[in-house]
């Protein structure tokens, strides 16, 4: 970034979102450094999803600023967008095409040109260049989640977010998975991944940011949650 | 609780008087038609609930665009107003328009270009209920519903242009029906007194109740609203 | 190594190229709407005894009828595989215009319909021996069936995101497409019995009008169905 406005990769002020007269997030102030790793936790319906739809451009704020990757949302999102790699818990993949055609989609809808070196390396990435011309329908759950990994990062994006990576993965899976996320988050992307999981985080995070109602109620670097452990900082916040 | 306005209960009792006027001229002071009898005094309302739920419509597609532009939710209970009056007062159109065609075209039913689109239209609106009922979301709700509106006001013209070319190879008994429609049957001053009256009267009507259903949506909402405050 | 944004149209291509590709090789979208079609045709055989007489008239509207019900399995079919894996917020995740992703898919749609068009004709025409290669029928095909796709898809997409998504598309489509079913009927018939031009100029320019206003309105409103 050469003219760059802020020193965060991602920052949200006041930021509220309503569905209807339900406020899901009331007044969220978050922001990431470039390269930080923080996991976003917090007990189911605190609005962790909703949170990251509106950082991933798929959901507009009702009212407050987001700013990621310097540009502004909703205004800039196409911007946003081209930097930006997402991961649900779905697997965002067509079951009739093989891994390489998936990979060969997504390379295409954000203009890549070396189409075929980029499928090769992220395949080998996830660990998947064997199974290049297999049907995703013939995948398991936890090659399937590696795939979507690669999709995601197809396009070599600055800033990554994770929604419940881990949902539906058996112990092995998980594990891969974990390795996978540390490759991604190794090239100095920014990464904000939300979890119920708290060991799994613990392991990954540099940073850890409580949700609960709607508001961000705490926040701890890897080396202040040294003294105490994750869990006690967790539960703590969340009954405060 | 928000006490009603004072201009609506005047335009309550304004509706009622125009609306007693307006049967008064329609059954009373108009001279019997010469051909049809008394069954063409249907006309005078039949004309006037079209003419509103016509009205209705074109007002839902343009809140709908508003609130395509704008998101604001008062376009949405807007839209919502008009199409729910004017669902109603098209169905009254149906039914007086049979009653009058029984004795006039010696069918309740016709398949003519106007009948067909009325019947049409009427089928929209309750795609659109139907739709609005299927989404949870309030703000979805407002969009899809805004874009389906605009879909229906676009179609149903051409609905109607489309139909009018089917005559051609199914003609049907509406040879008089066409002549009145264009203003044929010649009507007396009498006659044309009470015509523009229920147009009037019945605009009137329309007004008072989309100003009823628009208060009736802002009282939802603060209901729905209390009910969030005691859950939370 | 910067990305520039794809291209409007190579956008669109990959929708299609995508669609297309997973279609031939599951085939399922495509045999259910000609099995569909054939059940339908030999429904309206027995409902209408489709005699020599009877045919002359009704070709047009059988034809029709048919094409318009494959026509909503198949949109709804293919739009819910983009809403079931979240392969939607995929789409929507790509750096494209919303309008890339709405005619990526109508296009593909439109595809399929086709597809299942060009061969219900010919086994129509051979059940009934009536000659349904007339270079103005399929003109009118086409004509009718770009409508019926474009506000289709607009609507497949508002469909799929309701509690009733099932039954909820020929609920929203049907009293909407009645233009461009209709006119193409009375088009389609035109041709079949040896009309003057002079009369299916009529119901062809009301086509040609409803497929630019159902074309330009998805283009202007198709984001506020997708996005949230």
């Amino acid at each position: 970034m050469v003219h760059s406005k802020s020193n965060f990769m991602i920052e949200t002020k006041k930021l509220v979102k309503r569905f209807g007269l339900k406020i899901v997030l009331r007044g969220v102030d978050f922001s990431v450094q470039p390269g930080e790793f923080v996991a976003l936790l917090g007990p189911n319906g605190a609005g962790k999803t909703t949170f990251l739809r509106i950082l991933a451009s798929l959901s507009r704020p009702s009212l407050g600023e987001v700013t990621v990757a310097n540009h502004k949302l909703p205004d800039e999102a196409a911007k946003v967008r081209a930097k930006l790699g997402v991961v649900s818990h779905l697997p965002l993949l067509y079951p009739d095409l093989t891994a390489e055609e998936n990979l060969l989609f997504y390379a295409r809808m954000y203009g890549i040109e070396e189409q075929e070196n980029r499928i090769t390396e992220v395949l080998d990435m996830v660990g998947l260049e064997h199974r290049r011309k297999d049907l995703v329908s013939t995948f398991s759950r936890g090659m399937q989640q590696r795939l979507a990994i690669g999709r995601a990062v197809v396009h070599d994006p600055e800033v990554m977010l994770f929604d419940e990576p881990y949902t539906g993965l058996d112990q092995d899976a998980s594990e891969m998975l974990d390795d996978v996320l540390r490759s991604v988050a190794a090239k100095g992307r920014t990464v904000v991944m939300t979890s119920h999981d708290l060991a799994r985080a613990e392991d990954l995070a540099t940073r850890f940011d409580i949700l609960s109602r709607g508001v961000i109620v705490a926040s701890a670097k890897q080396e202040e949650l040294k003294k105490t452990n994750l869990l006690a900082f967790y539960k703590g916040a969340i009954e405060s | 609780m928000q006490t009603k306005p004072i201009a609506l209960t005047i335009l309550d009792v304004v509706s009622i008087i125009v609306l007693g006027i307006s049967t008064y001229l329609a059954l009373v002071f108009a001279p019997t038609e010469a051909v049809m009898g008394d069954v063409q005094r249907v006309f005078y309302f039949h004309i006037g609930t079209a003419w509103v739920g016509l009205l209705g419509f074109v007002i839902a597609a343009v809140a709908g665009i508003a609130y395509l532009i704008t998101k604001d939710m008062r376009w949405d209970r807007f839209e919502v107003a008009a199409v729910e009056v004017s669902t109603v007062f098209f169905f009254i159109t149906i039914v007086l328009g049979s009653i009058w065609a029984r004795p006039a075209w010696n069918t309740w039913w016709t398949w003519d270009p106007r009948l067909t689109t009325a019947a049409v239209t009427e089928l929209i609106y309750i795609a659109y209920f139907m739709l609005r009922q299927g989404l949870e979301d309030p703000e979805k709700r407002a969009r899809f519903g805004a874009v389906y509106t605009l879909l229906g006001g676009l179609s149903a013209p051409i609905t109607f242009m489309v139909i009018r070319l089917f005559r051609t190879i199914h003609p049907v008994v509406i040879g008089n029906a066409s002549a009145e429609a264009q203003g044929g049957f010649s009507m007396t001053t009498d006659m044309r007194t009470a015509f523009f009256f229920a147009l009037f009267a019945f605009t009137v009507v329309f007004i008072d109740m989309i100003w009823h259903r628009l208060r009736l949506g802002a009282l939802e909402e603060k209901v729905e609203q209390l009910k969030l405050n005691v859950s939370l | 190594m910067k990305n520039p944004t794809p291209s409007f149209f190579k956008a669109m291509m990959a929708i299609v190229r995508k669609d297309l590709a997973a279609e031939f090789r599951s085939r399922e979208l495509l045999s259910a709407m000609l099995v569909f079609s054939l059940l339908v045709i030999l429904i309206f055989n027995f409902a209408l005894e489709l005699d020599v007489k009877v045919r002359e008239s009704v070709t047009a509207g059988v034809l029709w009828t048919t094409f318009a019900f494959a026509g909503t399995l198949g949109l709804n079919r293919s739009m819910a595989v983009e809403k079931d894996r979240g392969c939607m917020d995929g789409l929507l995740l790509a750096p494209v215009d919303r309008s890339a992703i709405y005619f990526g898919k109508a296009i593909s749609n439109l595809a399929f319909m086709l597809i299942v068009e060009i061969i219900v004709l010919p086994v129509y025409s051979m059940l009934y021996n009536i000659n349904l290669f007339q270079p103005g029928l399929l003109l009118v095909i086409l004509l009718g069936s770009i409508g019926y796709i474009a506000v289709g898809t607009l609507l497949a997409a508002m469909s799929v995101q309701t509690r009733t998504r099932d039954v909820m598309l020929p609920i929203l489509l049907f009293p909407v497409a009645i233009p461009v079913l209709l006119a193409s009927v009375k088009a389609s018939s035109g041709y079949l019995n040896g009309a003057d031009f002079a009369e299916i100029l009529a119901p062809l320019n009301l086509l040609i009008v409803y497929d630019l206003i159902f074309i330009a309105v998805p283009l202007m409103f198709f984001e506020h169905v997708v996005e949230e």
